[in-house]
């Protein structure tokens, strides 16, 4: 099966350090959960997926995504968004213009400015276009994040311990609101947590390193 | 296309020195293209010029003790009064003054201390004198008014310098412990503090060092006469009329360096010996005088900052002074006139000033987000050796490479000219924005990049529509510095212009020999106004331009 984001025999090491190694192969539509304790490379692996490796860490194997292989792509040529913990909003550009750095170019101006306050009006945002995203509440940033990256059709998602900065109420919203935009998009998830709560609520299979 | 950048921008920084070194000692020994033949001729003559034992003395004893000195009173408030509203109040008052170019501190400093200057008038109101007293202040055979300046000037730069490091050094937990071991306040800083955040500063110390062994402008106005510093004797020989004298300037130069050298030596001895007193000290479990210590500190960096500020109050009450006699602290009348006819040309030549300096700025500025965004993007990692680099043009004295880059510039057919003073300007510029800038450069969310990338925006997007934008404020900053360090450039726009290329640091200089107050007002007064110029838009442009991201404020 060529559909998905596979990872063919990946090897991570830091210098003489091997730091981990991983088969896996994530479906559309679905998470795979990467569980492990801090130091244990996940955050490494993200980088290695993303294609910017840190400069004295060095990876085997390959990343092919719906059957073609990642290996040597620039990162904004992989089409695969990520997430953080923080919602890195970009401070200067107000929260509509967030939502359009990531917007497939083409299309014109009218629908792409549509295509924004749709996807506000999605995350129950409508008229949040001209705010500044440093006004906005820990939860609704972290709903702006998910749909910046969901509007620029990534063909893959990466999550770097999303849920980790909200609290327990919100984190569950979040979860499901990901979770379900994600599905919807049927495109392969993976994620990294430390909190098997998060892998839970994937329902997905879980890899611990 | 980015990748050569910091190939290119080392070889900006280090060529002009190296040629220039070597165009120096060439001519020195009989060599080149208006040499002899191998001769010691020049280096005869330097050595036999009567002045040379008292102008090198001069230039050690000023150097050394100007910088012991500023290096002292910065330990001091830092010691005795980081974290306290007088440390606020005092940083305050002493970072803009380091805008101020040196000449036009100089000549502030030179309008307080004179015979007939405000200090003086102090004693003469009340003791009912009507001349000025028959003294020797500025100017005098010891230096001691350049030596003044000197640390009064070089005290807010290295303060900053050693506030900026501060956050490397964990100071707060240090001085915790420290002070729960029963030291005091100033005692524990210098115990527990001081040693590493010194290994910090000690590039930039030694770029004091140097600068105020071999600086021209300051010791023009401040220095004595008869003999001057080295330096100033060697900027005579460098423009006489008589091409003759080039070889001998040469060799002055060369004499000067070696100078430096042994200067850096002794330093380099000093360091250590202190590190041993230190340890002994440490082992003696003695303190000190704390109180005394805290209030010399508090003391002599407002006296500081006053006589810096206090001076550029007079260039500016003597620019508009009608009829303003000895005894009297404020001028008879406040007039226009000075202004009329002298404005028109201070502010025809601040224009061709700020010209160059927003040149020399713009493209030191490229180069520096260059050698920035190619360290990022290809993970190049910038060792020691590198910062070195970024110091070299500092470290070694102007005097000594620059007329040798005059001479190397002319033997390829490159005579002095508005282009040569701009790439001289560079060469001091660069490093200064390099170093204001690359904190925040390198400070920057680099996750901020990776979401862009997984939006889609290629490395280029990232850096003009994401991290220079967010860098506008620091990015602003680094363009001011520059500008005002071009703003402060005496030595190269004279011997790179040859003359011929006028600005602020050049005219005011000249006008110093003059003593015509009331000009010398003016143009000290704008030489300090183009160099503040700059940073007043860096303040207000990001706070205009971002007023509605709140994100961004406090940079």
């Amino acid at each position: 099966m060529a559909e998905g984001l596979r990872l063919e025999g990946v090897r991570l090491s830091q210098g003489e350090r091997s730091l981990l190694e991983i088969d896996a192969c994530v479906p559309p539509g679905t998470v795979t959960t990467l569980m492990g304790p801090s130091g244990s490379g996940k955050s490494t692996l993200l980088s290695f997926v993303m294609g910017d490796l840190a400069p004295g860490f060095r990876a085997e194997g390959r990343v092919t995504l719906d059957g073609r292989d990642l290996t040597g792509l620039a990162p904004e040529a992989r089409h695969i968004g990520i997430l953080y913990q923080d919602p890195l909003l970009f401070p200067h550009l107000d929260v509509a213009a967030n939502l359009a750095f990531g917007l497939p170019r083409g299309g014109r101006r009218a629908a792409r400015r549509a295509a924004v306050e749709a996807a506000l009006s999605e995350v129950a945002l409508e008229g949040y276009g001209p705010r500044d995203p440093a006004t906005l509440s820990g939860g609704q940033a972290a709903r702006v994040a998910l749909m910046r990256v969901l509007l620029s059709a990534p063909r893959a998602l990466l999550l770097d311990e999303p849920f980790s900065k909200l609290d327990a109420e919100l984190r569950a919203q979040m979860r499901e609101l990901v979770f379900d935009r994600a599905r919807v998009a049927a495109i392969p998830v993976l994620l990294v947590t430390h909190d098997a709560a998060d892998a839970e609520a994937a329902g997905g299979p879980v890899i611990r390193l | 296309m980015l990748r050569p950048l910091p190939l290119a921008t080392a070889a900006i920084l280090s060529g002009p020195v190296l040629l220039g070194l070597l165009g120096t000692v060439l001519p020195a020994v009989g060599l080149g293209p208006l040499g002899t033949g191998l001769t010691l001729d020049p280096v005869r003559e330097v050595l036999a010029w009567p002045g040379l034992p008292q102008a090198m003395a001069l230039s050690l004893t000023s150097g050394l003790l100007s910088t012991l000195g500023a290096l002292a009173v910065a330990m001091l408030i830092l010691a005795g009064w980081h974290g306290t509203r007088a440390f606020t109040l005092l940083e305050r008052l002493l970072s803009p003054l380091l805008a101020v170019p040196h000449a036009a501190a100089a000549l502030g400093l030179a309008f307080l201390i004179a015979p007939s200057g405000w200090i003086a008038r102090l004693p003469a109101l009340a003791l009912g004198w009507d001349v000025p007293p028959d003294l020797l202040i500025v100017q005098d055979r010891l230096g001691l008014a350049l030596t003044a300046g000197l640390i009064a000037k070089e005290l807010p730069f290295l303060l900053l310098m050693m506030l900026a490091a501060l956050g490397q050094t964990d100071q707060r937990r240090r001085m915790a412990v420290a002070r729960s071991l029963g030291q005091g306040r100033v005692a524990g800083w210098v115990k527990t503090v001081f040693p590493s955040l010194y290994a910090q500063v000690r590039l930039p110390v030694l770029v004091v060092l140097v600068y105020a062994m071999t600086n021209v402008d300051v010791a023009l106005i401040l220095g004595p006469n008869t003999p001057p510093t080295l330096s100033v004797q060697v900027t005579r020989w460098m423009t006489d009329p008589d091409l003759g004298q080039r070889a001998v300037a040469a060799a002055g130069a060369v004499v000067q360096l070696g100078l430096v050298l042994a200067a850096l030596l002794a330093w380099q001895m000093g360091e250590r010996l202190t590190a041993r007193l230190g340890r002994a000290w440490v082992w003696s479990g003695r303190g000190l005088a704390e109180r005394a210590a805290r209030a010399a500190g508090l003391a002599l960096g407002v006296l500081s900052a006053l006589s810096i500020l206090l001076g550029i109050a007079a260039l500016a009450l003597w620019s508009v002074a009608a009829g303003w006699r000895f005894p009297d602290l404020v001028p008879e009348a406040l007039s226009a006139r000075n202004w009329m006819r002298f404005g028109p040309e201070m502010l025809e030549v601040a224009g061709d000033t700020l010209a160059l300096a927003a040149v020399s700025t713009a493209v030191s500025l490229l180069l520096v987000i260059g050698c920035l965004e190619a360290e990022h993007r290809f993970g190049l990692t910038v060792g020691q050796r590198a910062l070195w680099l970024l110091y070299l043009p500092l470290l070694i004295p102007q005097v000594a490479f620059l007329p040798g880059l005059v001479a190397a510039a002319g033997s390829v057919g490159l005579g002095p000219s508005w282009p040569l003073v701009a790439l001289g300007h560079v060469v001091f510029v660069l490093p200064y924005v390099f170093l204001s800038l690359s904190g925040p450069f390198r400070a920057w969310d680099g996750r901020l990049a990776r979401v862009a990338a997984g939006l889609g925006a290629r490395p280029d997007a990232v850096l003009w529509r994401l991290r220079l934008p967010m860098l506008l404020a620091p990015v602003l900053t680094a363009v001011a510095v520059g500008m005002a360090v071009s703003v402060g450039q005496y030595l190269p726009t004279l011997l790179l212009g040859g003359g011929r290329v006028s600005t602020l640091a050049t005219e005011a200089v000249a006008l110093a020999a003059g003593g015509n107050r009331r000009a010398i007002g003016i143009w000290g007064l704008g030489q300090t106004l183009a160099a503040f110029l700059p940073f007043a838009l860096a303040l207000l442009v990001p706070a205009l331009v971002w007023r509605d991201r709140r994100g961004l404020r406090h940079g």
